[in-house]
């Protein structure tokens, strides 16, 4: 497996990259869009794009992806693509009728230039009907940028202040993750008594249940009279600098909405501080259901600790997961010596922040030296892995190359994961999210201690 | 189970006017009282329209370069096109040299804005310095994506350039996606180019083996090729190079010493096997290996093909021991399929074979369809010389080939190819009409709204397709069936093919999770008390 992979690392300059640790912008836009309730993502580029996202997607969610495209040909390259967007609006109105067409760019149709918001000006749109944008080129950023333009155009085209003062009500955008996360994130919400606007919502729409009908629109989804209503809130929780943070600045921008950013909450101290936001925000005490859920969380890891203490681990994936899961594998008292991300890590003082430090800050508060890289590809990884091994590796399904290569656990986690299901209904964030990290961790490591013992060493008890 | 031309009209109303005088070209309610009736193909699909479709890129790189093994394939463009073609189409592989299979790999230019306002030339001659200094691979490729073409990045003087500086072939395919209007483009971009620069550099002039042959258009998805040639090894066949399951540059070059050429795919693959014939004087013949009938049709006529007494012989003992093994399995399965009903809508060649897999457990396929055929794949290749080349078409360069002088051999005479093509389907394809029963139905492009339709009109019990459609269709409560990716099982070609494919098709059927998907509640009222005489209870 990935035999031509040697140890001996030459330095590559060139920009490209050997086994990506990202894909491009408008799947995510894609996915953001699946969280508004009723709407049809339409990608305007060539049939390619939208297949391929509309294929990844639903090979992680294992549920229904709809999507529309503008179907380019050579002519529409050169002469734009005005008028194929404008029968692709017409045509999804009258066929697939949602109540709204999120598009957004591609590599294509950013090259030659098309001008959306003006071709849907000139488009012909149901009364009632609405078709919004997000520009997504493929070239700049990864997944993780083209979820967050998709989230801060809903801002845009949606959020309004309509009043001066502001609601008893939180914004919560839960950043790219699973629906899993997004309903749990909800339902610590609720147990805060905040009432709150989570937007995108994709639970309920890509984890929606067997009933023996299709819905094309499932009843899941940030409905508009919400998406509106968010310019009246006291505040915004972005969960995560890349994917969340741009959104809630916009809106703070736009409707005098302060914004709150802060980790994807995985593990005790990312959601300790996520509890603590809304506990100061609204005045409300936690209540004794999630300080119990703590309690339990912390006494799983005191008791287990002898589990993964000292066990060094290679993590990859996207930069708010994976700075997540560095904070919570570090307080398990777990060694991340590489930690990698496909996605730019955006330089320092620039809007998102740098992945890079923000790792580096993490891993040299506990004492452990670490390779970090943002922008890097899984042939580092397996490079640097293969210089200083690990016990265990935490990433995406397309990690499974180099964990079998170096026989070495993976722990699946994030997106995308193909080749295991149910993983996008569970929730990794929130105190119950840790414990089943805590649960997938130290099974895997468990796993392989049993796979590798001597027969007079095979434990019954561990 | 026929549906009326009233009730096809009804679908298509909901069109816009010209979508509906489109579609209904690509819809054919099988008549043999019309005569020979034609379907459009190959055509655009309307802007909007939710099409399984991919692009020229998805079938150049995707599906015909990604299983070449010993070449690093790069692509050249945004990061996503590349990402989405890793080891996602099951194309399997393996190498007697670990380090020089590079099917697991995926590399990408990972164009970034400055390249495209400058120019990515430069950064491509580097990521293939790259790559020839990280994996000293056998050749490379490069495909271009979307951007390349509208910039004009010249990817072939890129990859004549690294050629000469690196002494191993590099090949440059022009496959942006907007190109043509389906996969189709991208396989008849990647063909042309293997043929031009790939097949015939060998040295090789005379093959060792006894009924040298080629495969053509078989991609050893979850291992398909590989069941195929156990069985052909197996009678006395050297199967010299694979197009391109398992495939190999080292391989493909001296394709040209095979005596026959076996077209599984004619959709993505015919035109090569062509120019094969013109080129070599090597015929083609069409064969399925999809279902056990097909499998020892095909099997059968290769063997008449080299009509040698010997080779039929062999050929007919290892028929009869496959079947004697495999027959009682199907048996099994096909009483729990017996009866029902599929629809059948796959990319090329497949939405054609898999009807007689169907068939042959009881299974009838009411509706079928190919993603990116032509017109000769529904009604047969005598249709080829009137089918209209269209602006989308054209701007496909075409290739030419011509007689080579020193390795062109006749392998029959004229007399003996006129007389097996009366009964072998030798360089001939009759396509999926032919085979198709009275008042089934062919579509060509099946769209999401129209798939929705067809199945409420005609309540397929199986609905073999894509992962696009797949969850949309299990969500009604049908089975749906992959048989573009197997759902990740496989082989479904040859003899344990239609084994192993009756076995999931059946526990699809069998699957005891379709008897919980109406709660108990719902089939119960929450009160419940008897009615007596005085009233209720």
């Amino acid at each position: 497996m990935l035999d031509a992979t040697t140890k001996d690392i030459k330095e590559r300059t060139s920009g490209g990259m050997i086994n990506p640790a990202k894909t491009c912008q408008p799947i995510g836009a894609m996915y953001a869009a699946l969280g508004i309730h009723g709407c049809l993502p339409h990608s305007h580029g060539s049939q390619g794009c939208c297949s391929f996202h509309r294929m990844h997607l639903t090979r992680h969610f294992r549920d229904p992806i709809m999507a529309s495209t503008s179907s380019f040909t050579e002519g529409a390259s050169v002469f734009g693509g005005g008028a194929n967007l404008k029968t692709a609006i017409k045509t999804i109105f009258q066929v697939y009728n949602p109540d709204i067409i999120a598009v957004h760019t591609t590599c294509l149709t950013e090259t030659i230039g098309d001008d959306i918001p003006n071709i849907i000006k000139t488009a012909e749109i149901p009364e009632g009907k609405l078709v919004i944008h997000t520009n997504t080129p493929s070239y700049v950023g990864s997944h993780v940028t083209g979820f967050s333009n998709m989230t801060k155009s809903m801002v845009n085209y949606f959020s309004e202040a309509t009043s001066d003062v502001k609601k008893e009500q939180v914004n919560i955008i839960p950043g790219f993750v699973n629906p899993g996360d997004m309903r749990e994130i909800k339902r610590l919400t609720r147990a805060m008594n905040a009432p709150f606007i989570m937007f995108p919502d994709t639970s309920g729409v890509v984890d929606s249940p067997m009933t023996g009908e299709f819905n094309m629109f499932p009843k899941g989804g940030t409905t508009q009279a919400e998406l509106a209503d968010t310019g009246n809130s006291k505040i915004t929780v972005a969960l995560g600098r890349f994917a969340a943070s741009d959104a809630a600045g916009q809106l703070d921008k736009k409707c005098k909405v302060p914004a709150v950013t802060l980790k994807t909450p995985i593990g005790i101290k990312a959601t300790d501080s996520f509890l603590m936001t809304l506990r100061k925000a609204f005045a409300y005490e936690v209540p004794y259901e999630l300080e119990e859920e703590r309690g339990q969380l912390v006494d799983i890891m005191t008791d287990t600790h002898f589990h993964f203490h000292g066990k060094s681990v290679a993590i990859f994936g996207d930069p708010d997961i994976v700075t997540g899961m560095t904070e919570f594998v570090l307080s398990l008292g777990m060694k991340p010596i590489h930690i990698l991300t496909g996605t730019p890590g955006g330089a320092v003082g620039s809007a998102v922040g740098s992945f890079e430090d923000d790792i580096k800050e993490l891993v040299d508060m506990a004492g452990v030296k670490a390779n970090i890289q943002a922008s890097g590809d899984l042939f580092t990884l397996h490079q640097w892995i293969k210089t200083k091994p690990v016990d265990l590796l935490i990433g995406t399904t397309y990690g499974k190359y180099i964990a079998r290569a170096e026989d070495i656990p993976l722990v699946r986690v994030g997106f995308p994961v193909l080749d295991r299901s149910v993983h996008s209904y569970m929730p990794i964030v929130g105190y119950r999210g840790a414990m089943r990290l805590i649960e997938m961790i130290s099974g895997a490591l468990l796993d392989r201690q049993d796979r590798d013992a001597a027969d007079e060493d095979f434990e019954l008890v561990m | 189970m026929a549906i009326t031309e009233q009730q096809l009209e009804e679908i298509l109303a909901k069109y816009p006017s010209k979508l509906q005088k489109n579609r209904k070209k690509h819809i054919v309610i099988n008549d043999s009282s019309c005569g020979a009736q034609t379907i459009e193909a190959n055509t655009r699909t309307a802007p909007g329209i939710i099409t399984n479709r991919g692009c020229a890129y998805a079938g150049c790189k995707g599906v015909v370069l990604g299983p070449l093994k010993d070449m690093v394939h790069i692509t050249h463009g945004p990061i996503g096109c590349a990402f989405y073609t890793w080891g996602a189409r099951r194309n399997k592989a393996k190498s007697d040299d670990p380090t020089q299979n590079f099917i697991n790999y995926c590399v990408s230019t990972n164009m970034q804005e400055s390249d495209i306002v400058f120019g990515g030339e430069k950064k491509l001659a580097k990521v293939i310095d790259e790559v020839v200094e990280n994996f000293h691979p056998t050749a490379i490729t490069v495909s271009a994506t979307c951007p390349v073409g509208l910039i004009g990045d010249d990817i072939n003087a890129v990859a004549k350039a690294a050629q000469e500086r690196h002494g191993i072939p590099v090949l440059a395919f022009s496959c942006e996606g907007y190109k043509g209007v389906s996969q189709s483009a991208g396989h008849h971009i990647a063909n042309n180019g293997l043929m031009d620069k790939v097949i015939g550099v060998g040295d090789l002039e005379k093959a060792s083996g006894k009924y040298p042959i080629n495969m053509l258009g078989e991609y050893n998805i979850g291992g398909d090729s590989w069941e195929i040639e156990r069985v052909l090894e197996d009678i006395g066949y050297e199967i010299i190079s694979v197009m391109t399951g398992d495939g190999s540059y080292e391989k493909l070059k001296n394709a040209h010493v095979a005596e026959l050429n076996l077209v599984q795919c004619h959709r993505s693959i015919n035109y090569i096997a062509e120019m094969l014939e013109i080129k070599y004087g090597t015929p083609w013949l069409k064969v399925n290996f999809i279902g056990v009938n097909g499998t020892i049709d095909s099997l059968r006529n290769m063997a008449q093909y080299f009509g040698d007494p010997e080779l039929v012989q062999r050929t007919e003992d290892v028929i009869a021991r496959e079947l004697a093994r495999i027959e009682p399995l199907m048996e099994q399965y096909k009483k729990i399929c017996e009866g029902k009903t599929a629809f059948c809508f796959v990319g090329g060649s497949r939405g054609h074979h898999y009807q007689g897999l169907f068939a042959e457990l009881g299974i009838d396929t009411v509706l079928a369809g190919y993603e990116f055929a032509h017109r000769d794949d529904y009604e047969g290749r005598q249709v080829i010389p009137d089918i209209k080349t269209d602006a989308d078409s054209k701007n496909i360069p075409e290739l030419h080939v011509e007689q080579d002088p020193n390795r062109f051999k006749l392998k029959l005479s004229p007399e003996k190819m006129a007389e097996l093509k009366t009964h072998i389907p030798l360089s001939y394809y009759a396509g999926m009409h032919v085979d198709m029963n009275e008042g089934t139905i062919m579509v060509d492009d099946l769209n999401h709204y129209e798939t929705e339709e067809f199945i409420k009109l005609l309540k397929p019990d199986i609905f073999a397709s894509g992962i696009k459609d797949k969850y949309v269709v299990q969500k009604m409560g049908i089975p749906a069936k992959q048989i573009h990716s197997y759902d990740y099982s496989g082989p479904y070609a040859g003899f344990n093919g239609a084994v192993n494919f009756a076995r999931d098709v059946s526990m699809g059927f069998a699957s005891p999770t379709w008897n919980f998907i109406v709660p108990p509640w719902k089939e119960e009222p929450l009160l419940t008390g008897s009615v007596n005489e005085e009233g209720v209870a």
